[in-house]
C-alpha cells in the first residue's frame, strides 16, 4: 500500500455508515412490533374480546407501514459490498453470499404468503390460522436478521474459516463455529432484543400520546400493558447480552474495549467509569490521551465485566500500541512487522507458483501461515500507529448513552406498568410526556449501539486481518461522493414518507371495527 | 379451484386496501430506483465489470492486497 487515497476510504466509509444507519431506522421496529402484535392477537384469540382485535389491527397497520417503507433498503448494503468493498467481498468468499440469498428467498415467500394472510386474511381464514401466520411473520422477520449479523460477528471475530492463498478467498472449515461463536450469539440476541425494547418504547410512546390527547383510553392502556411487560422482560435480555458482548469484546477486540472505556494505561482491579466527561490533552506524539474532567467510578468493575474476575488485568490503549511484555502483549510495531512478512510471503508464494518453483512456494506458504494472524497490521508498517486506535470519545460516549438509556427504558416500563395497573397513568402527564419523548431516544440508543460496535473496531473490516484501506475498491472518490448524496436523498425521502404516513395513521387512530366494514379496515 | 381461491384472496385483498395502496406505490418506486437506476447505472459489481474469470479476479485481489 504505497499510495492510499484517504478521501476514497473516507467517502466509502461515510457512504456505508449512512446507508447502514438509515437502514437501521426501519429494522428494529419491525423486529419488535411483529412480536408485540402477535401477543396482542393471541390475547384476542384467547379472550374473543373485540377490543383486542381492534388493538391488534391498529398496530398491525403501523407494522405494515414501517415494513413497506423499510423493506429492501438493506439490499443497498449488498450493492456496496460488491461495488465499493470488492476486495473485502472477494476475500470473505462465498460463505455469506449463498446463505444471504437463501434467507432472502425464504423471507420473500414468508412475506408474500403469511404477511398477506395477516393483512388480507381476517374473516377469510380461521382465527387460529391467522394467529399462526402472525407468529410466523414475527419469527420469520427476526430470523432474516440472523445471517447478516452472523456475518458481522465473523468480521469482528473471524473464526471457523480458512484463507486460501491460491484464490485469496476464505473457505468455511467449521459452519457451527461460525454460527455459534459467542460473538455471533450475543450479537444476534442483543440486536433483536434491543429491537424489542425499541418497539415497546414506541408502542408506549404512541399510546401515551393518545392519553395526552384524551383519546382511546382503553386501547392505550391495554397497549401499554402488553408493551411494558414485553419491554421489561426483553430489557433483561438486552442487559445480559450486552454484558456478554462487552466480555467478548475484551477478549477478541481489546483495543475497542480500551477505547470504549478510555483506558490508556492497563491495570489490575480496573474500575468502571459509570459517568465521565473526557478532557483532551496531547501527551504523546503518537496519539491523544484523554483524561477525565469528571467521573464517577465503580471499583474493580471493569476487570470483573471483562474477565469475571475483579483482580484481572485489563490492557490499556498504550499497552496495546507499545506492547507489554509482562502481560505477553506484542506491540503494534512488532505486529506490523509480522503482518508485513505475511503480505510479502503471500506475494512470493503467488510468484513462485506462477514460475512453477514449488519449494520456494512451500517456504513462502509456511512463512505466510505463521504470520497470517497479523496480516492486516502489515499495511501499517512504517505508518503512524495511531491510525490503529479508534476514536475514543465517540465510542466512550456512545456506549454510556446506550447503556444509560437502556436503564431509563427499564424504569419507564416499570413505572408505566404500575401506573396503568393502578389506573393512574392518564393523570400523570409528565410520565406520559417522558414516554412520548422516549421514542426518539430509543432510536438514538439503537443507532449508538452500532456506533460502538463499528466505530470501535476501526480500522478493521475483518479484525486484525483486513483494514479498510485494503478492503476498499479503487474507484474515483467523486463517484462515491455522488452515490453518497443520492442515497442521502433517497433515504431522506423514505424517512419523510415513513414519518408522514405513520403520523397520519396514528392521528386517525384505531377507528371502529364494526363487523360490516371489518374486512375493509383490516387492510388499512 | 385452489388457484382461483388464492387469486381472489390476493385480488380482493389488494382492492380493498386504503393505506396499503400508497405503500405499494412507495414500494414499487423504491424497487425501481434501486434496481433500474442504482444497480444498473451506479452499482456495478467492481470485479465482475473488470474480469470474467475467477482466476483473474483472485489474481487482481492478491495484487491489490500485496502491492
Ligand atoms: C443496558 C445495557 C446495555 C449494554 C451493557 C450494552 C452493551 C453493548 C455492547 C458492548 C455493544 C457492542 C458489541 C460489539 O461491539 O460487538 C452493543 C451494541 C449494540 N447495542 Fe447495546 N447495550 C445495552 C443496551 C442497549 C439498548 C437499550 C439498545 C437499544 C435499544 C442497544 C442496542 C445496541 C445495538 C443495536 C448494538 C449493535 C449490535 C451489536 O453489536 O450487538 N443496546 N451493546
Amino acid at each position: 500500500m504505497e499510495h492510499i487515497d484517504f478521501s476514497l476510504v473516507d467517502w466509502s466509509r461515510a457512504q456505508f455508515a449512512l446507508t447502514a444507519m438509515y437502514h437501521w431506522l426501519f429494522v428494529p421496529l419491525t423486529l419488535g412490533l411483529s412480536f408485540i402484535v402477535a401477543f396482542m392477537e393471541t390475547l384476542y384469540v384467547r379472550t374473543g374480546n373485540p377490543e383486542w382485535k381492534r388493538i391488534t389491527k391498529f398496530w398491525m397497520t403501523i407494522f405494515g407501514i414501517n415494513f413497506a417503507i423499510g423493506v429492501a433498503t438493506g439490499i443497498i448494503l449488498e450493492f456496496e459490498f460488491g461495488t465499493n468493498w470488492s476486495n473485502y467481498s472477494w476475500f470473505v468468499g462465498d460463505i455469506f453470499g449463498a446463505p444471504l440469498a437463501i434467507e432472502g428467498i425464504m423471507a420473500f415467500f414468508l412475506e408474500s404468503t403469511f404477511i398477506a394472510v395477516m393483512f388480507f386474511g381476517w374473516n377469510k381464514v380461521s382465527k387460529k390460522f391467522h394467529l399462526l401466520s402472525t407468529w410466523l411473520v414475527a419469527f420469520g422477520s427476526n430470523l432474516s436478521a440472523l445471517w447478516i449479523l452472523v456475518a458481522n460477528a465473523w468480521m469482528q471475530n473471524p473464526v471457523g474459516m480458512k484463507f486460501n492463498p491460491d484464490t485469496a478467498r476464505n473457505e468455511m472449515v467449521n459452519f457451527w463455529e461460525v454460527l455459534f461463536s459467542p460473538v455471533a450469539i450475543n450479537k444476534f440476541l442483543h440486536t433483536i432484543s434491543s429491537g424489542y425494547v425499541l418497539a415497546s418504547v414506541f408502542v408506549i410512546g404512541v399510546s401515551a400520546w393518545y392519553l395526552l390527547k384524551n383519546r382511546e383510553h382503553l386501547f392505550a392502556k391495554r397497549s401499554i400493558i402488553v408493551a411494558a411487560v414485553f419491554g421489561l422482560v426483553t430489557s433483561l435480555f438486552v442487559v445480559l447480552t450486552g454484558d456478554g458482548s462487552a466480555r467478548n469484546m475484551a477478549q477478541h477486540q481489546p483495543m475497542k474495549f480500551a477505547a470504549m472505556e478510555n483506558l490508556y494505561v492497563g491495570q489490575q482491579n480496573a474500575p468502571l467509569v459509570a459517568i465521565g466527561i473526557l478532557k483532551e490533552n496531547v501527551k504523546e506524539a503518537a496519539h491523544k490521551k484523554q483524561d477525565f474532567r469528571f467521573m464517577i467510578e465503580i471499583p474493580n468493575m471493569l476487570s470483573y465485566m471483562a474477565f469475571l474476575d475483579p483482580n484481572a488485568y485489563v490492557p490499556g490503549i498504550q499497552d496495546l500500541v507499545h506492547g507489554n511484555p509482562e502481560h505477553q502483549i506484542l506491540s503494534y510495531k512488532e505486529k506490523s512487522e509480522k503482518g508485513k512478512i505475511a503480505i510479502t510471503s503471500l506475494a512470493e508464494y503467488k510468484n513462485a507458483k506462477k514460475t512453477g518453483n514449488d519449494s520456494l512456494a512451500n517456504a513462502a506458504l509456511v512463512k505466510f501461515e505463521e504470520n497470517y494472524k497479523y496480516f492486516g497490521y502489515g499495511y501499517y508498517e512504517g505508518r503512524e500507529l495511531h491510525e490503529l486506535v479508534p476514536s475514543v470519545p465517540t465510542t466512550f460516549y456512545s456506549f454510556r448513552v446506550m447503556v444509560g438509556l437502556g436503564f431509563h427504558f427499564m424504569l419507564l416500563f416499570f413505572v408505566v406498568l404500575v401506573l396503568t395497573l393502578k389506573d393512574k397513568i392518564a393523570k400523570n402527564k409528565w410520565v406520559l410526556y417522558t414516554a412520548l419523548w422516549s421514542i426518539p431516544l430509543a432510536y438514538i440508543a439503537s443507532e449508538l449501539g452500532w456506533v460502538v460496535a463499528e466505530v470501535g473496531r476501526q480500522p478493521w473490516v475483518i479484525q486484525d486481518i483486513l483494514p479498510t484501506i485494503a478492503a476498499v475498491s479503487q474507484l474515483q472518490p467523486t463517484s462515491v461522493q455522488i452515490t453518497f448524496w443520492m442515497f442521502f436523498l433517497i433515504f431522506t425521502a423514505l424517512l419523510i414518507a415513513e414519518i408522514k404516513i405513520m403520523t397520519k395513521q396514528i392521528k386517525k387512530g384505531p377507528g371502529e371495527d364494526a363487523p360490516s366494514n371489518e374486512s375493509a379496515s383490516a387492510n388499512n | 379451484m385452489i388457484f382461483r381461491k388464492i387469486f381472489s384472496f390476493y385480488y380482493t385483498g389488494f382492492r380493498s386496501m386504503t393505506v396499503g395502496k400508497n405503500l405499494w406505490v412507495i414500494i414499487l418506486i423504491k424497487l425501481f430506483v434501486l434496481f433500474a437506476i442504482l444497480r444498473l447505472f451506479f452499482f456495478h459489481d467492481f470485479l465482475n465489470s473488470k474480469f470474467t474469470s475467477e482466476n483473474d479476479k483472485s489474481n487482481y485481489v492478491i495484487e491489490q492486497l500485496t502491492k
